[in-house]
Parts: structure tokens; sequence; C-alpha cells
């Protein structure tokens, strides 16, 4: 089986200086900003169409749960940080220290979406949904475009926690590479979040 | 692990707290000033420029950009400037379309 795995998954690749996992990782988060942003367009140019926004009236603060909103920004912006120290045990050669912060890294993503569950079920309480109007088709298009990368990476970093966990013992940089991968993946969708934040609840 | 990576991690432990601290000061200044009620072109400039400031941070301290490789920085500018045609076109037709029509 040997020969078949992927090449410079731990060493560099001489061309591009770069392991091929981080290239690829990379890549794949170039791609993400085209979807997004691809969405995020489409939103501007419905907001500049609109003659008011949110078109019912008001203001998106007063549709949308701001402290909810907040706390759930918080809630990702710790969960970057304990991924980076997820990451910083493995550099330092410590597996339970990782374990731990990759647990609470875990366990941040999840309280996010049970806070985004208590969002939609009083939106949803209140007859908005998606076909409402303009503002409730953008919000949950986008808010649950980030919740599905939110369970991608709960479904990865939960995978790095328990099984994946065993290529410590036999190749400890490559497992490095894997968290320091998962964690670039982890600090986009945080990256991403910090735009809708404002644009969505704020503006 | 070899020792110099376990010093070098070590060496940057407290940047990576500063900008924990930095970003949820910022998050607070933004939802701050969202209960000035400011005009909207200027909240829109404000909590834009925050959450620039914001991404800015996460991207060079936490993705580790500041120190990264030029194949990476080749992508990422590729990556920028799609972008900001995506979000350029289609909102430059709209543009064309009402000063296509004077009066409306």
């Amino acid at each position: 089986m040997s020969e078949t795995v992927i090449p410079y998954m731990v060493k560099p690749h001489p061309v591009t200086g770069l392991p091929n996992g981080k290239l690829g990782i990379w890549l794949f988060l170039a791609s993400e900003v085209m979807l997004f942003g691809a969405l995020f367009s489409s939103y501007v140019l419905i907001r500049i169409g609109a003659p008011h926004w949110p078109p019912e009236g008001g203001l998106s603060s007063e549709i949308l749960n701001v402290p909810l909103g907040t706390f759930n920004t918080a809630v990702l912006i710790t969960s970057s940080i304990t991924m980076v120290l997820a990451w910083a045990s493995c550099k330092m050669g410590s597996l339970p220290r990782f374990k731990m912060w990759m647990s609470a890294t875990v366990f941040l993503a999840l309280v996010f979406l049970v806070v985004k569950y208590f969002e939609y079920s009083d939106k949803f309480h209140h007859d908005h949904f998606p076909s409402h109007d303009n503002f409730f088709a953008v919000y949950f298009l986008l808010t649950g475009l980030h919740g599905l990368h939110i369970v991608g990476g709960i479904v990865v970093n939960t995978f790095l926690l328990t099984a994946g966990s065993k290529m410590w013992q036999t190749d400890p940089e490559h497992f490095t590479n894997r968290v320091e991968n998962a964690g670039l993946y982890w600090h986009f969708v945080d990256l991403v979040w910090i735009f809708l934040f404002p644009s969505l609840y704020l503006l | 692990m070899d020792a110099a990576g376990h010093e070098d991690v070590s060496r940057h432990m407290g940047k990576y707290y500063v900008v924990f601290v930095a970003l949820l000061c910022l998050t607070a200044v933004t939802v701050g000033v969202s209960y000035l009620h400011l005009t909207r072109p200027l909240a829109i400039t404000v909590a834009l420029i925050i959450a620039a400031v914001k991404a800015g941070m996460v991207a060079a301290v936490f993705m580790h950009l500041i120190s990264e490789k030029k194949v990476i920085y080749a992508v990422l500018i590729l990556t920028a400037l799609f972008f900001a045609l995506l979000l350029a076109l289609p909102n430059l037709t709209t543009f064309e379309h009402h000063s296509g029509m004077p009066g409306t």
C-alpha cells in the first residue's frame, strides 16, 4: 500500500515549497471564496435594487436577534483560537493537549449550531421562511450555507479527534499537517462569519 | 517533534492571544457602532472596514499568511482579483441600466 500514498504530505514539494495537502486546502479555500463571493455579490445586487431594506420596513437589527448573533460571533472567534492551540499542541508534541483543545473547538461549533437552531425556529415560528421576502431568502441562504460549513468542520475535526488521531503514533508530522489544514478551513469559516454578521444583522 | 519547531510555536503563542482579544473587542465595537444609528453609507463603510481588519488578523496570524510561501500569495492574488470582478460585474450592469434610463 505504501506506494499508493500521496507524495509530499510531510516534506515540501520541490516546486511549490509546500506540502501537497496545504496547497490543496488553499486552492479549495480559493474556490470557497468564489462560492460565497457569488452569493454575496447577489446580495449586494438585491439590496441595491430594493427600494427599502429590509423590504418589510424597519431595520435588520430589529428583525434579527443581534445579542444572539454577537454571542455566536464570540463563540466562533473563541473556536478559532482553540483550533490554533490544538495545532500548536501537536507542534509541541502533546496529544492530550491537542485532544483537549480540539474537543473545545468541536464543542464551540456545536454551541454555534444550537444558537442558530434557536434563531431559525424563532423565525419559523413567526412564519418567516426563505419565501417570505428577499431579506429572509438572503438570510437563510447565506447563514444556511455557512451552517453547512460548520457541520463539515465538525465532521473533520471529530475525525481528527477520534479515529484520525491514531496517525499520531505512526506519523506525527503528517497528523500535525492534517490538523493545520483542518485549521485553515476552520479559520476560513470564521472569516466568512466575520463578514456575514455585520452585513446581515447590523446594516 | 523537533526542538526548533517547539520553540518556534511557543514564541507565537502570545500573538495568538492578542489577536483573540482584539477580535472580541472589534466585535464589540461593530455592535456598539450599530447603536449610534449612523447614516447607512457611513455605517456600511465603518462595519466593512472593521470586518476587513478582523479578517486580515485571522488570515495573517491564525492562518499564518504573514509568513507563507509565494505560491499561496499568487493563488490569493488571483482569488482576490476574481472576487473583485465577481462583486463588480453584476453591480456594474445595474448602474448601466439606470444611467440608460434618464429620469427613472
